[in-house]
């Protein structure tokens, strides 16, 4: 089938079958391999991407769900050569190791911040309740994602 | 010329320099590799814990459009099984591993047997479902103690019993009398269960061949690539090392498992070379559950003697080891030198001994994950130590108080380490921070009110020590204590003509931040800005050869290499720097980036110049060489042992059985620190895996053989809510094994989190009688324990 998406800016079309996962596209086809595939089963959310703004996990998004779509990706988040404030926030609190779950767990926090710029501890525990991180034990994140809501407002 | 030299950066929160690959997602791991004409793997796996295979017919799926090619374990007859490479010490080991794809009979769910080659993962996967394969289905055994028992069903033709080895340390006679003499002697069964590692980059590897030159080369997501590459030329494919390059790219953590060498690495070496074309495979989630390694899963029978006044006798330890279907890389060495060595924790326990069974089941491979030993060692001598207190009805702080090695008492023999010491340790001086964090006496008080009112709270210690710097070649390599080689680590540094340094290391870091921290060293010691520094690592092209990144050495043994290359070629800076200066060597110093003639600092050369007429080398002094370059291979003379305190406070719901996790409080003495904010996020990464593992996370089997928890859906790795933030500190007392006073720091949070969290919770339901618990604290078991003491 054929599928025409916009992703980080630029309109992408290919042909696909149809069963081919948005994050197979994606890395696959265009070779953005930024977003990683972890679990399978939608556990992890290693492969949360924005899809027309929102989070979602293209691990369970077929890439012709997406026709017609804007999607970024953790490529397509920095601005005009500058990083994210989420980016600047993680570097800064070391708010990741092996860096697997990095991409997933940025997105999902821009996401976060997006719906909630001043979000409580818990309402960050919560909010990334989706993405698994098994190097940092998470404490770092908590402290990243509250000084990019900083940043960001 | 005189320039202001950068500020040192060892010891400061530097900011990690991998991190700007990392957070925009440029920075490769192995499932983003893309090879010219590259094909993809996929492999059948057993769905049985115990089968024989009586046929494969793979004619279905090697018809399947996209297919290349199907193999079975026959095609690969030719390559033996993998080897063990460590065995436990001194006593005979019976050892099965597995193969590149098993031929005739399957041990675990799980076990590879045929292999698809495809021109996509998707074709892969179909065929996978057209390959017929005839099982004949066999008992199966999953519980270890069950299948040393007498009259078990035999796994292995060689291994009687079921027992891979049956391994002691101590002294049996000693301790059986100090037990008989004790004034009290406490006894207890205690499971560490079995835990599955969980990376959140599972593992994967690619291989193309050169069939003009017969070289391979694979890329795996690894912690040790020149291992790698040992284990498979030497004890696999019967060929020289030149004939094989390894190479690991990003690493999406590892805590372990991508220590060992593994079927899937072996066969895709040998598919590449069948298929003539370069091949990959990545696992799925369900494949990393069912085949990559698995970790602890010992049931112990434990006794500690003491005198009346709290003074621990002895401790005796029988410790049934499940090691799984068939052996991996190093799993005896694991619960027998990582274990029984170290269970003197931080005690003066005159009379010790252990006696490790390891044993054969139908269940996935169990080897080596965060810890790798010491943390089922310390989960038993913490818990002993706490079982100790409460029959004795003394305070646990002060029980440990009473038997801690006292600092005066270092080097400390504790007796069962085979010669080795215990360094440097001041553990209560760890102690004594963490109570002061906790507010012990305030929280008694607390504890004693809440009581009143029908609340469950309470408070647990642990207070560890465990063995890093993997470690003195010849205390490894003489009597089969470690592995079979040596575990040193080489650095090459390189100051080239532009003042810009390449630093070659062999360990391999899964996420702890080795870049950094080597670039530290280097800026620091040569005065050069951290952004001049490159770290080149993962390649068996790049350092000599290293042993890698596990058993938290590589500070400890890797960065001292790096330290000790940079102080030859200062030596060497100083001699071209007096040659420059028309000075006498002795009369020449080099600090801050400068080499300058004492007490006249303003005429120097900066490191810069110095470097550009090494490398020039139009006027260098007689006999001297060109270039600013050394390598270095360090074997430390001892092990290193860091030791701390952990404190956990719980709240028990009464109605529930759910435990609420209301404070953590660390305390670790790592030796000095190279980077605190590095070491704070280990600590923190460990604490929380080591914290799941006292509640949530556990492994199971059901009587089939069968994983029940094959997925994320089922085996629970903790989220972020699961957590209150950690509060951690830090004492630092140096060691004297190497000239940093490093200690390493990756394991002591999974280590040392475990009991304290198990300790805090049987402390809040001590007045029902509980005095002890198994793993995980589930709020079921939990519940039943609360009603069933009740009752």
């Amino acid at each position: 089938m054929h599928v025409a998406i916009t992703v980080n800016g630029g309109l992408r079309e290919a042909d696909v079958e149809p069963r081919t996962l948005l994050v197979d596209f994606l890395r696959e086809h265009l070779g953005l391999t930024g977003t990683k595939v972890a679990c399978d089963t939608s556990q992890c959310g290693s492969c949360t991407v924005h899809l027309d703004g929102k989070a979602v996990k293209s691990c369970t998004v077929l890439a012709v769900q997406a026709e017609g779509a804007t999607i970024t990706t953790i490529e397509g988040l920095a601005a005009n050569g500058a990083l994210h404030a989420v980016q600047e926030a993680f570097h800064e609190h070391h708010a990741l190791q092996c860096g697997f779950c990095t991409p997933g767990m940025i997105m999902t926090t821009v996401d976060l911040l997006g719906r909630n710029p001043d979000p409580s501890d818990e309402e960050i525990r919560h909010g990334l309740e989706g993405n698994l991180c098994r190097c940092t034990g998470y404490h770092n994140i908590v402290r990243a994602v509250h000084e990019a809501a900083e940043a960001v407002r | 010329m005189t320039t202001e030299a950068p500020p040192k950066l060892f010891g400061e929160p530097v900011r990690r320099v991998e991190d700007a690959r990392l957070i925009t997602g440029s920075a490769k791991y192995l499932d983003d590799l893309k090879l010219p004409g590259m094909a993809h793997v996929a492999i059948l796996r057993s769905p049985y814990a115990h089968a024989r295979i009586t046929s494969i017919d793979t004619a279905k799926a090697a018809a399947h459009p996209g297919v290349i090619a199907v193999f079975t374990g026959e095609d690969f007859e030719h390559l033996p099984a993998l080897p063990c490479a460590w065995q436990a010490g001194g006593v005979e080991n019976f050892v099965n591993t597995p193969r590149a794809l098993e031929i005739d009979r399957v041990t675990f769910t799980g076990a590879g047997v045929a292999a698809v080659v495809a021109e996509s993962k998707y074709a892969a996967e179909d065929a996978l479902e057209l390959i017929e394969v005839g099982w004949e289905p066999l008992d199966v055994l999953v519980d270890a103690e069950q299948a040393a028992a007498e009259g078990a069903l035999q796994l292995h033709e060689n291994a009687p019993g079921n027992i891979v080895m049956d391994w002691t340390c101590g002294d049996e006679q000693a301790t059986a009398d100090a037990l008989g003499e004790a004034e009290v002697v406490v006894e207890e069964r205690v499971v560490n269960q079995r835990l599955i590692p969980t990376p959140m980059e599972g593992r994967g590897a690619a291989a193309e061949f050169e069939p003009a030159t017969g070289r391979y080369t694979v890329w795996m997501s690894s912690q040790d690539p020149h291992i790698m590459r040992l284990l498979m030329t030497a004890f696999v494919f019967g060929i020289p090392e030149t004939k094989m390059r390894c190479v690991a790219l990003h690493v999406g953590g590892g805590f372990g498992t991508k220590i060992f060498l593994y079927p899937e690495y072996v066969l895709m070496a040998a598919l590449a070379e069948k298929v003539g074309r370069p091949v990959k495979w990545v696992e799925t989630r369900r494949e990393n559950y069912a085949a990559t390694t698995h970790g602890r899963d010992h049931t112990t029978y434990l006794e500690i003697g003491a005198k009346r006044d709290g003074t621990i006798t002895a401790l005796r330890a029988k410790t049934y080891a499940n090691l799984g279907g068939v052996l991996s890389t190093i799993a005896p060495g694991i619960p027998t030198t990582l274990y029984g060595r170290m269970l003197s924790g931080a005690y003066r326990i005159p009379n010790i001994h252990c006696r490790v069974l390891g044993v054969y089941t139908n269940t996935g491979m169990v080897d080596a994950y965060r810890g790798a030993g010491r943390p089922e060692a310390t989960y038993l001598v913490e818990r002993a130590v706490d079982l100790l207190a409460r029959e004795l009805e003394l305070d646990p702080v002060a029980i440990r108080r009473k038997n801690f090695i006292p600092p005066e008492d270092f080097p400390y023999d504790p007796g069962i380490l085979r010669g080795l010491h215990y360094d440097t340790g001041d553990y209560g001086k760890a102690l004594d921070r963490a109570l002061e964090i906790v507010d012990y006496e305030g929280f008694r008080s607390e504890q004693e009110e809440a009581r009143g009112q029908g609340r469950h709270l309470g408070i647990g210690f642990s207070t560890y020590v465990e063995i890093c710097g993997a470690a003195p070649s010849a205390w490894i390599g003489t009597v089969g204590e470690g592995w079979g080689a040596s575990m040193w680590e080489s650095a090459t540094v390189r100051v080239h003509l532009t003042g810009k340094a390449v630093v070659t290391i062999g360990t391999q870091p899964q996420g702890q931040g080795h870049e950094t921290t080597a670039s530290q060293i280097v800026a620091s010691e040569l005065g050069i800005p951290i952004e001049d520094v490159t770290v080149e690592l993962g390649d068996t092209q790049g350092a000599p050869f290293g042993y890698g990144t596990y058993a938290s050495r590589s500070a400890a043994v890797g960065a001292v290499a790096v330290y000790k290359s940079l102080q030859r070629i200062k030596q060497k800076a100083r001699r071209v720097a007096a040659h420059m200066l028309e000075a006498d060597v002795e009369d020449v110093e080099f600090e801050g980036g400068r080499a300058f003639v004492k007490g006249s600092p303003e005429t120097g050369k900066t490191i810069q110049e110095i470097a550009g007429a090494a490398a020039l080398a139009y006027d260098l002094p007689e006999g001297e060489e060109p270039f600013l370059d050394d390598t270095t291979y360090y074997d430390p003379p001892n092990c290193t042992f860091p030791f701390g305190t952990h404190v956990a406070v719980v709240e028990v719901d009464g109605e529930t059985g759910e435990i609420a996790l209301k404070r953590y409080v660390a305390v670790d003495d790592v030796g000095v620190v190279i980077n605190p904010m590095i070491v704070d996020g280990q600590v923190h990464g460990g604490i929380a895996q080591g914290i799941a593992q006292a509640l949530w996370e556990h492994g199971i089997y059901d009587e089939n053989g069968q994983l029940a928890t094959s997925s994320l859906m089922d085996y629970a790795v903790p989220k972020t809510g699961f957590f209150p933030p950690f509060e951690i500190d830090r004492t630092e007392t140096p060691t004297d094994v190497n000239p940093l006073g490093v200690k390493g720091a990756g394991e002591t949070g999974t280590i040392a989190s475990t009991p304290a969290v198990v300790n805090a919770v049987v402390d809040a339901l001590a007045p029902l009688g509980i005095r002890h618990l198994e793993m995980p604290l589930t709020p079921e078991r939990v519940w039943r324990a609360m009603h069933g003491a009740k009752g």
